[in-house]
């Protein structure tokens, strides 16, 4: 055993590197108050996962999207567990951003050479937010496109580039398949490789930089501990409770999908996910010619002084209690945001009209769910064999195929049997007059191939061409 | 840094297996469901297929002859499915039990047809020629006409329709 780790160790140098990642000096010792970063990213982690193995079932257009999520929800063994722990931990990256931030800000740890550290952070922030925003539309139904018409629609509101930004995200001016295909491919593969990346950096200047340690500068100097084992096992343990807890959550309530998107409901209401609420309410008191002030210009004055902190803020100092304007910013923005939460739910219980319909769509959702799961008819199917015989002209053309035993050669749906060839996608070849002088009188290579002479009235033939006209 | 690695390391066996345990045990909450979801679709025993209803036996009671129905079938392909209609023939044989036939050709699967006036079945194709039970008479195909499996469930016929290989002289199930 022990020959193999050194026979490792010579080849990888793992030992060195184990050190290294374990051996970091903490400067005032483990604390709890550390364990965010790394629980965030074995959160996103699991999300990669489960994510990779959602995309097994997964088709990316406004067509099957929502059957192919009702299948593996409905059908596939584990699949409504696996997309609750997806769906829920986005939630839980959301929650543990903030406590990350929260902890950065209230011990200033930005400070003292962090910068790019910070902003490095800051891009992850809003690529996780990108992350939620375009996972949410991916499923399909109701709620997802009606929040994301909402949410892309307020790009329309960017001034100058707003209606093109708008049109970009959408692939065209409405939702749509383009849309879906769009969404896809930032959330899994744009988005992604962008925090990979990030992620990278991030730690790679953290570690370049060292913990930051306590604010109190006196107590970090007074003794420095390793991250191995106490802080290790801090980390591990938080990170270990959050999955469990996504895990029992995921199993006792899983998430539900709803019916899938219909476009000409104008009645349904869109409410977006918990996180997104605050911003929903916020936008309701823009609206008009000053809609520009409360969708970009107070949001970019929030998002420069956020990402600027470490250049705004520069005074060595790191006590909360000494740095009043800093934290209580911090603490005001958080308030406000609950504030907005908590007005929209307000608001919304309080008109009877609106609460009556969001109830109802939870309603539709649950049942939804409830429902065993319907597969979706293939284009090849009866359904369009039965929509193409509507007109009476091919439905009297069906007769005579079968009447002239047709179907006994070519197949019940002119798909073709061993015995003769398809007859699906001959109109395309064949003008419809050409078609009817060849099966009056077939061609030499269609009679050795078994045709025979079809006898029939002038008229009868006209209506046989069009039904062979009309197969699918 | 001797005495320093030497501590380190010390401390390894005792909080690397609880790491370990924990770790490992967060590893199969995760596992176990992702094996089960990645392998659902190999619990779908190949040649499975669904009973097609072809309708309440009080219709085929007096049955002089074969009688040619329209079967729906329904095939699964994942969270597709594709409905098409297949003729079959209703028999029924001297002790009054019920029989489907397949209509489908054992020789080249054109479909058989049946004729009244000479109580027999022939197929266009290459005029094989079949008896009323569907046995061979007469023709190139090898084999007599394929039976279906066939049940009668609360009053209503049941048929399970497959297809069977061409060209050989035993009935051999394909998919
Ligand atoms: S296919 Fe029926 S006899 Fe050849």
């Amino acid at each position: 055993m022990s020959r193999l780790v050194d026979w490792l160790d010579r080849r990888t140098g793992l030992q060195h590197l184990l050190r290294e990642a374990l051996g970091e000096a903490i400067p005032g010792g483990a604390r709890l108050a550390y364990v965010f970063g790394s629980g965030l990213l074995l959160v996103f982690l699991s999300q990669v996962i489960t994510g990779v193995f959602l995309a097994l079932y997964y088709v990316p257009s406004a067509d099957h999207a929502h059957v192919t999520v009702a299948y593996m929800v409905k059908e596939v063994a584990s699949g409504s567990f696996l997309r609750s722990l997806h769906a829920y931990g986005s939630s839980a990256m959301i929650i543990v951003v903030l406590l990350h931030v929260a902890q950065t800000l209230i011990y200033g740890s930005y400070k003292g050479a962090r910068e790019i550290l910070w902003m490095a952070g800051c891009v992850l922030f809003a690529l996780v937010l990108g992350m939620a925003f375009t996972g949410y539309l991916l499923p399909w139904d109701q709620k997802a496109y009606f929040a994301t018409a909402v949410g892309t629609n307020i790009l329309g509101e960017v001034p100058l580039i707003g209606e093109w930004l708008q049109r970009l995200v959408r692939g065209g001016a409405d939702m749509g398949t383009l849309t879906v295909s769009r969404f896809f491919v930032a959330h899994v593969f744009l988005i992604p490789g962008a925090i990979f990346a990030f992620v990278g950096l991030h730690v790679f200047l953290f570690r370049k930089a060292g913990p930051a340690g306590p604010p109190s500068v006196e107590a970090g100097r007074q003794r420095t501990e390793l991250f191995y084992p106490r802080q290790l096992l801090m980390d591990v343990g938080f990170a270990v409770t959050i999955m469990v807890c996504l895990g029992a959550i995921a199993w006792m309530w899983p998430a539900e999908l709803g019916p899938e998107a219909n476009p000409a409901d104008t009645r349904f209401l869109p409410r977006p996910e918990w996180y997104y609420v605050p911003v929903f309410q916020w936008l309701k008191y823009w609206k008009g010619s000053s809609a520009v002030v409360g969708i970009v210009i107070i949001p970019a004055i929030v998002a420069v002084f956020f990402v600027g902190l470490p250049f705004f803020d520069r005074s060595p100092e790191r006590a909360p209690s000494k740095r009043p304007v800093t934290v209580g910013a911090f603490v005001a923005v958080l308030l406000s945001l609950a504030l907005l939460g908590v007005l929209s739910v307000v608001e919304d219980r309080r008109d009877p009209a609106i609460a009556e319909q969001l109830a109802a769509q939870r309603e539709v959702d649950r049942q939804f769910t409830a429902e065993p799961f319907e597969p979706e008819e293939s284009p090849a199917s009866l359904k369009t064999a039965k929509a193409a015989l509507a007109d009476p002209a091919t439905a009297r053309g069906k007769a005579i195929y079968e009447a002239q035993s047709c179907d006994a050669c070519h197949g019940d749906a002119g798909q073709g049997t061993p015995g003769a060839s398809a007859l699906i996608g001959l109109a395309a070849k064949y003008p419809a007059d050409e078609l009817q002088r060849v099966l009056k009188i077939p061609t030499q290579e269609m009679t050795d191939g078994g045709m025979m002479p079809v006898d029939i009235s002038d008229d009868d033939l006209r209506v046989l061409v069009a039904y062979v006209n009309a197969l699918r | 840094m001797s005495a320093e690695r030497r501590r380190f390391l010390g401390a390894l066996p005792f909080l690397g297996a609880l790491l370990a345990v924990g770790t490992s045990s967060v590893g199969a909450l995760l596992a176990v469901p992702l094996a089960r979801f990645a392998m659902y679709p190999l619990r779908r025993k190949p040649g499975e297929v669904a009973w097609s209803d072809i309708g309440p036996t009080t219709d085929l009671t007096p049955l002089a002859a074969p009688v040619k129905m329209l079967v729906e079938i329904e095939q699964r392909d994942g969270w597709r499915k594709m409905i098409s209609t297949k003729p079959v023939y209703v028999t029924r044989t001297a002790e009054g039990r019920l029989r489907v036939l397949s209509a489908v050709c054992p020789h080249l699967g054109c479909s058989v047809a049946w004729n009244d006036s000479r109580r027999q079945f022939s197929c266009p194709c290459h005029v094989g020629v079949f008896a009323e039970d569907g046995a061979l008479v007469s023709g190139p195909p090898p084999r007599g006409m394929d039976e279906l499996d066939s049940t009668v469930e609360d009053g209503r016929l049941k048929v399970r329709y497959q297809y069977f290989r061409q060209l050989v002289t035993t009935r051999e199930i394909i998919a």
